[in-house]
């Protein structure tokens, strides 16, 4: 783990404070690299706060494609005087710090064992910005220029990008030319050469894209044919519903009328926001609202009601650090628990567990599907991490074959040639009723109700009827495992240890298993993509005696969901926890796992 | 305690209206609140109005909370799909129900409970987004469901059946209508079935939220001398500001109205709501002069009954959202999905 940087496999990471207008110098540097065929991988930082506190991006180049953070900084730009002690200190040794010198250095700024490199931004942009809110935007652009000029970027690529961002503002473009121009002379006149490690053009980007998990999200719904987006706003899921707003303005508005044929309502809370999708849902359209985990704890009782009138609806997890309001900018998934169970009595729900922005795009839509077909409540679970991070990832693909399924919902012609109808019979022996919607027919009416009821939709406090509901919807539950999308897996029958993880984990356990394999030690891996768990997940828990389950959550919750649900001993099963707020690396999990093989030596 | 299902006899005499249906077939299943209950006879001026608007029932849509008011959309039109949702979340369900089929009625049936404690933020916002639905909230100072602690619109004084009196002062509902820009606001009494069921019907036709606030004593926990939501009392303090008639489209005015104490009010399907003045001064097309009026009513007890303000031309929760005239439920898959072609074009935009 311990191989320095070297040409396309190095981390910059870009400190700064929020408000400055940083994010768009950060994502032209990320995108130049893209283009220039680079695989990139791209994490921020961002507080709970509009302006003023510190903020960090990472850009991960990386030629063998691995998409999760490095755990390592090779080059810092360190634009906040308030963190340079915290920045200086995770650079690599060997490594390089740029900052601003228009004022002297700072003291704190002595380490040896790196290169600290002065450009005076300020000085820079002072003299060739007048206005000063432009002196604060360019020193940011100029920084690009500096890297740039270190990194050997294609300067061609810079410019194109630019000249793409600032197609309809001329002035715009000009003043983010100079500024980057001026960044890079500055560092060429200055500095001896480029670093020891550079950009080099390559072709591993091709067919790829940079989109985060809500825009794809969003799209998903979109494709999913959802016409109802019901929500209430909270970091990091909000870009959700911006996501499906824009593309329904896009695709779905009448350009003469100005109507559009879908409708995003935000709700006054998530308590109304489910309210209204489980409204619409039970009306026969496809509705769906997006949260975190606040939104999912008011939800709750919504959740089992949903779950026990059996209505479909679509819920977007993405998970934050709690508990309570915890750290609403930081990533975490620690709603596992919380949302396989919501609501009092006896219920369980769907989750669906997507890894990277584009399984949020085809499990979105799934997740449309599994709840119509299982006229249940599905929750896509990801996390601030997916969500809101942009992501490298092969080109979406839709296939226009698709039809939705939209489960058992009887026509007014079913309904004609019935004698009569009654709303939770199990005719077919599946566990899933037949439904009909408002207005379709007059046979088709019955009573929704979230109190006891028996198969003719009546309302009930006999206990044999009730337990045939009761029964009859784990008979369901039973036939969701069937339904839901299998785990990945990557199993050798020579190994009896193996991991275990879950959602934004993956790439992480990805890059962990080459490092480990490059040292003799071979691990095979599951990745669960959808709770209920099915056979697949048992075959695998049989064929171990260790598993590491890694997650990010303190209390182990994608463990205890497995203790629960599967049959396999606590011993098996070794926590690996990583659940500070940043994204998980792979080096944490080397570590820990290595850690993990000398006690057992010793012992 | 299964399925009780109304015997189906129909007496020949029976009137029928325009579907041919008769008012046995706005029915729904035997109700179990207590006898006497108000509420029951809420229950049954909706029979009566859905059958005089040969409304078809499988038309209607029937929303409700938790409570013993909740429980009443069971007892009327059983060939409409009924909804009993949370306690105090109805409001959300028929705002989501309604915006993906406009064209189905939407009555949502509330308790003073479930409306003014528990729900009162749905209430408020679903009178905000002016969501086109009839909501009425089955009003007796109390929760009967779960025996008779105050609710939110019980009277500062008024006592229990075990004698604690209530401290916290009321909220009123057609006030807080009026306020939160409602579109369509009435009061009266579940024991005034002349006034109530022209009510319901220009409610059920006008576009847009129409809140009507029936005081529906309940006669277990809140009928007893003390309390301001009992028959007595609601009889004594009764104050009929406005008499609405309801008249269909093709509807001639037959009652004789003299000039100037009339005020009618033509609803968007050319129907009209013709209001009869029993207070000269009161105009139900001033939000500014009906709330002054109920204000003042209410400091001198007295229960202002009738249409209290309608406003037909604000646009509902559809126009506002700019959403097609088309129910969203009906729209086909091939319209709503781009497909490849728009994905690998707009997947240009992300490299
Ligand atoms: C979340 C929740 N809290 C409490 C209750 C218990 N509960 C059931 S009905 C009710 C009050 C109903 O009062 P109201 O709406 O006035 O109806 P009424 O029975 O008087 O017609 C309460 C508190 C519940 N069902 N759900
Ligand atoms: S308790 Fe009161 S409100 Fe409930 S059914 Fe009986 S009389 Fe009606
Ligand atoms: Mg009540």
């Amino acid at each position: 783990m311990t191989t320095g940087p070297k040409d396309n496999d190095f981390t910059v990471k870009i400190a700064n404070v929020n408000g400055t207008g940083s994010a768009s110098a950060n994502t032209l540097l990320m995108k130049v690299l893209f283009r220039m065929g680079i695989p990139v991988v791209a994490k921020n930082y961002f507080p709970s706060n509009i302006q003023g506190f510190p903020t960090w991006y990472e850009i991960r180049a990386n030629e063998d494609g691995y998409l999760a953070r490095s755990g390592r900084v090779d080059v810092m730009v360190a634009m906040n005087a308030e963190t340079y002690q915290k920045d200086q200190d995770c650079v690599a040794p060997g490594g390089f710090l740029i900052y601003d010198s228009t004022w002297p250095r700072h003291r704190i700024l002595d380490r040896k064992d790196i290169t600290i490199l002065g450009v005076p931004l300020a000085q820079l942009c002072n003299e060739n910005f007048s206005a000063s809110r432009a002196r604060i935007l360019m020193k940011n652009i100029a920084y690009v220029g500096v890297l740039a000029a270190l990194l050997d970027l294609d300067m061609e690529v810079v410019k194109a990008l630019l000249t793409q961002s600032f197609a309809s503002k001329a002035q715009l473009l000009d003043a983010n030319q100079l500024a980057i121009d001026l960044g890079y002379r500055y560092a060429k006149e200055h500095f001896d050469g480029s670093l020891p490690f550079r950009a080099r053009s390559s072709d591993k980007t091709d067919d790829h894209i940079i989109i985060d998990g809500n825009t794809a999200t969003g799209l998903g719904c979109v494709y999913a044919g959802a016409t109802l987006g019901a929500w209430y706003p909270i970091t990091p899921s909000t870009s959700i519903m911006d996501a499906f707003r824009a593309f329904c303005d896009q695709y779905r508005k009448d350009p003469e009328t100005g109507l559009t044929n879908s409708c995003v309502i935000q709700a006054e809370d998530e308590l109304s926001a489910l309210g209204m999708v489980l409204g619409a849902g039970w009306n026969g359209a496809r509705a769906f609202t997006s949260t975190s985990g606040p939104g999912i704890s008011l939800m709750n009782e919504f959740l089992g009601y949903g779950y026990f009138a059996e209505i479909p609806a679509v819920l977007i997890d993405v998970q934050r650090c709690g508990p309570s309001t915890g750290m609403p900018t930081r990533t975490q998934q620690s709603d596992i628990m919380s949302c396989a169970y919501a609501s009092h009595g006896d219920t369980r729900h769907v989750l669906l567990f997507p890894a990277n922005p584009g399984e949020c795009f085809s499990m979105s839509v799934q997740a449309f599907d599994l709840a119509e077909q299982l006229q249940t409540p599905v929750i896509v679970v990801t996390d601030l991490d997916i969500g809101m991070n942009d992501w490298m990832c092969p080109d979406l693909q839709w296939d226009d074959a698709y039809q939705p399924n939209r489960g058992k919902v009887l026509s007014a012609d079913d309904l004609e040639k019935m004698e009569a109808f009654h709303r939770y019979i199990d005719a077919d022996g599946d566990g899933i009723a037949y439904r009909t919607l408002p207005g379709t027919h007059p046979k088709g009416a019955y009573f929704t109700r979230g109190s006891g009821h028996n198969m003719y939709g009546a309302y009930t406090e006999d206990s044999t009827e009730y337990r045939e509901i009761v029964d009859r919807l784990l008979q369901k539950w039973e036939a969701a495992k069937g339904f839901v999308p299998e785990p990945e897996v990557h199993y050798s029958e020579k190994f009896r240890s193996g991991i275990i993880s879950i959602g934004s984990c993956h790439d992480a356990v990805v890059e962990a298993r080459d490092r480990l394999a490059d040292s003799g030690v071979h691990l095979n891996y599951l990745r669960v993509k959808a709770f209920p768990f099915g056979a697949r997940v048992q075959e695998f828990l049989d064929a171990h005696d260790r598993i590491y389950v890694v997650e990010q959550n303190r209390d182990a919750q994608l463990r205890g969901l497995l203790l629960l649900e599967a049959r396999v001993e606590q011993a098996t099963l070794v926590p690996l926890l990583h659940f500070d707020g940043l994204p998980l690396n792979a080096k944490f999990l080397v570590d820990a796992i290595n850690t993990d093989l000398s006690k057992g030596k010793a012992a | 305690m299964t399925y009780i299902r109304r015997p189906n006899v129909v007496h020949p005499d029976m009137p029928s209206n325009e579907l041919g249906l008769t008012a046995r077939d706005y029915e729904g299943g035997i109700s179990s609140l207590c006898a006497g209950c108000g509420h029951d006879s809420v229950t049954s001026a909706f029979v009566q109005a859905l059958f005089e608007l040969s409304i078809p029932p499988h038309r209607v849509a029937k929303l409700s909370g938790i409570g013993c008011s909740s429980k009443t959309p069971a007892y009327f039109a059983s060939a409409s799909h009924g909804f009993n949702s949370v306690h105090g979340r109805m409001p959300s369900v028929a705002t989501g129900a309604n915006s993906v089929n406009r064209d189905l009625h939407y009555i949502g049936v509330s308790g003073d409970g479930d409306s003014l404690s528990i729900g009162f933020g749905q209430l408020c916002h679903a009178i905000r987004r002016n969501v086109n639905m009839l909501y009425v909230i089955d009003n007796n100072g109390v929760y009967g469901l779960t025996k008779g602690q105050f609710s939110a619109s019980a009277d500062v004084g008024t006592t229990a059946k075990k004698g604690e009196v209530n401290i916290q002062p009321p909220i009123d509902a057609c006030m807080t209508a009026l306020t939160m820009g409602c579109t369509f606001v009435a009061r009266s009494f579940s024991g005034d079935k002349e006034q109530l069921v022209p009510l319901l019907k220009a409610g059920l036709v006008h576009k847009g939220f129409a809140l009507i606030d029936v005081v529906s004593p309940c006669v277990t926990f809140n009928d007893h001398l003390g309390s301001t939501k009992s028959y007595d009392f609601t009889r004594q303090h009764y104050h009929p500001a406005i008499h609405a008639d309801f008249i269909a489209p093709a509807g001639e005015i037959t009652a004789s109205y003299r000039d100037g104490d009339t005020i009618s009010v033509v609803l968007h399907d050319g129907s009209r709501v013709v209001l009869r003045k029993v207070d000269e001064q009161y105009d139900p097309t001033d939000r500014i002069a009906s709330y002054a009026f109920l204000q003042k009513h209410a400091a001198a007890q007295e229960i202002v009954t009738g249409l209290l303000f309608i406003d037909d031309a604000k646009p509902d929760m559809h126009e506002t959202h700019k959403v097609v005239e088309q129910p969203l439920n009906s729209i086909d898959f091939d319209t709503l999905c781009p497909g490849q072609s728009a994905l690998a074009e707009l997947q240009n935009r992300f490299r």
